[in-house]
């Protein structure tokens, strides 16, 4: 660089300040305060000379942190992310308490909020007992069908006999009511754990198995090319290109696998236990007892979202650097 | 590893042996109803040390002969040698730079070049003081933990450069590397890769269809026609080695080949 023309030094000193301060905002956890990579990208190919973007330095002074994160800033940028989807449920709980409050629908069909809470005041007990129940399904048929489904994926992508033999048939499977499969399960497995589990892990299954494949495959066949002329093994250019590489794409699929997890639970609870919220749903629906059946309903939605979420943290962990996690809230709804 | 260790050790007497060999080289791709010749009796010699560019219009063939000599695409007929053996197989005694940069999106500048170290399992002290002078020698210092959207093109290209020499090769290939770069950003790498050849003494090979470039980078320049690629002409400016665009631009012998160059490009796209 010493002997080079004197603008790329100045080019480079430049774009290391702005690089600095973007690394300290991407440690602002919410994705939506991050600059556009999109804009960035385009900046670069359109010049190579970045740093005399004009689009930098305007974002660079809108930015709430610059100087690292701050837990008021985060409660604020967290704030400002979920604030809509939060007033749309107040939204909606007031309609609800509203239609119980003038009894414009019977109690028995459509019990009042505070009859609810207060069910779950009451009877936390139980239900905490039956919503760890079905969590625990949920949660071992989800990590299952992750493995299961992901060692499948590897499979399916390099073996051609494998794929051949097997991707038909998986897709074909799919086509069968998982849900009818359920008093099977419980004709072989009884009234335990395990048929439940089993359906968590069938009807989570598929999207893992086809979001790993397409992630698998979508790797760019020059970092194949690359890792021939390192002379990498197969083992080394699966762990450090292609794995790495599917991530985003699987992570999508376990997102849509761990709520139809819960789905698989509840249904198996469904046909046959004694245990669970699926348990409970029945028998609340048979003494028509409405506030209970709210509430068993509002916990299921509970385990659903709090897994999902954990989800959503685990790929904020693993894929930070994926353009879906550096969204550009500008080019958003384009 | 051992081939290189046996060439070296044998001293300088093989530095007049060619580094790569090529040798009636045809390329057909088959497709279900046709088939196409690619490569048409290519024959060329690469000398230790020297920097050939390869200038071709599009689809003339030059980037499947840069994978042929890396053993990343097999052969119809013909035979490639690289430090004196036949190529079968993907070579790794070699650097190979894409046109796009093939970095990985998830890791940083220092890690993507350290892949490089890992896949072969080379000695990791090693590798970082090296991958420490290669960021270094290109300018990237203070750059070590951006991730690939965070760079340039420019930028991105000086990694996969990095990546590429990191294991100190006798033979760099390279495919169009600054390609899809500005016009200005090109002109700065083309000083750098002069000085970078300069100053590691690697063999390159540079495939490109830029007239100017093909000129200001190499040693010697072979010109391919188009489809089915052939080798036309061959220049040798004979320029010094040392190439600086205020002079080298202007100096009579640039003009003269790239004039020449320009000419057999020209001709070969009104014969198409």
């Amino acid at each position: 660089m010493t002997d080079d023309p004197s603008s790329d030094t100045t080019t480079s000193s430049a774009t290391r300040s702005t690089t600095t301060s973007w690394e300290n905002r991407a440690m602002t956890t919410t994705h939506g305060v991050r600059p556009a990579p999109r804009a960035r990208r385009a900046a670069a190919a359109s010049g190579g000379t970045r740093p005399e973007s004009p689009a930098r330095g305007g974002r660079g002074a809108t930015t709430v942190t610059s100087a690292g994160p701050s837990i008021g800033s985060r409660v604020l940028s967290l704030l400002s992310a979920s604030w809509r989807p939060v007033a749309v449920l107040l939204v909606l709980f007031a309609a609800w308490w509203f239609v119980a409050w003038r009894e414009m629908v019977p109690a028995y069909l459509i019990p009042s909020p505070g009859a609810v809470w207060q069910t779950m005041v009451d009877d936390w007990a139980m239900l905490l007992e039956h919503t760890w129940v079905t969590t625990m399904e949920t949660i071992i048929g989800f990590v299952l069908a992750a493995v299961i489904g992901v060692a499948t994926a590897v499979l399916l992508v390099y073996s051609k006999t494998a794929e051949k033999a097997l991707y038909p048939l998986i897709l074909f499977a799919q086509v069968i009511p998982k849900i009818a499969i359920a008093p099977i399960l419980v004709v072989w497995f009884g009234f335990g754990l395990t048929p439940k589990i089993v359906l968590a892990v069938l009807i989570a299954f598929f999207p893992v198995v086809v979001s790993a494949v397409a992630g698998l495959r979508s790797v760019d066949p020059e970092l194949l090319e690359l890792s021939a002329t390192m002379g990498a093994s197969r083992w080394k250019t699966f762990r450090k290109i292609r794995f790495p590489g599917s991530l985003p794409q699987l992570m999508s699929g376990l997102k849509v696998a761990v709520t139809l997890a819960v789905v698989g639970a509840v249904v198996g609870e469904f046909v046959g236990a004694d245990r669970g919220l699926g348990y409970i749903l029945l028998l609340a629906s048979g003494n028509l007892d409405a506030p209970l059946l709210f509430a068993d309903l509002i916990l299921m939605s509970m385990i659903g979202v709090v897994l999902f979420l954990l989800v959503e943290v685990l790929e904020r962990v693993l894929i930070p650097w994926h353009a879906s996690r550096r969204g550009n809230l500008a080019l958003a709804s384009s | 590893m051992t081939t290189a260790a046996a060439l070296e050790a044998s001293g300088p007497a093989v530095d007049t042996e060619p580094i790569i060999e090529v040798s009636n080289l045809s390329m057909r791709f088959r497709s279900k109803r046709s088939e196409t010749l690619a490569l048409d009796d290519v024959s060329l010699s690469v000398m230790p040390g020297e920097f050939v560019t390869i200038a071709g219009p599009s689809g003339c063939g030059k980037s499947t002969l840069l994978k042929i000599i890396a053993g990343l695409t097999l052969v119809t007929d013909g035979e490639v040698r690289l430090y004196g053996e036949r190529v079968t197989r993907p070579q790794r005694e070699i650097g190979f730079a894409f046109q796009r940069s093939a970095l990985l999106e998830w890791r940083g500048v220092r890690k993507n070049i350290l892949l490089q170290a890992e896949m072969r399992g080379m000695d990791r002290r090693h590798a970082e003081e090296r991958a420490e002078h290669l960021i270094e020698l290109t300018g990237l210092t203070g750059f070590e933990k951006a991730l690939p959207h965070e760079l340039s093109g420019g930028m991105q290209q000086r990694v996969a450069l990095c990546r590429a020499l990191l294991h100190e090769p006798r033979v760099l290939l390279m495919d169009e590397p600054f390609g899809a770069l500005d016009a200005l950003t090109r002109e700065q790498m083309n000083i750098e890769m002069n000085r970078i050849w300069r100053e590691t003494g690697t063999t390159v090979v540079l495939v490109t269809h830029s007239v100017p470039e093909a000129v200001f980078l190499g040693s010697r320049i072979v010109v391919m026609s188009p489809r089915p690629g052939r080798i036309v002409e061959t220049l040798v400016p004979g320029l010094p080695d040392e190439r600086e665009y205020s002079t080298t631009l202007t100096d009579p012998r640039f003009t003269t080949a790239a004039e020449r160059l320009r000419d057999l490009l020209g001709a070969s796209h009104v014969a198409e």
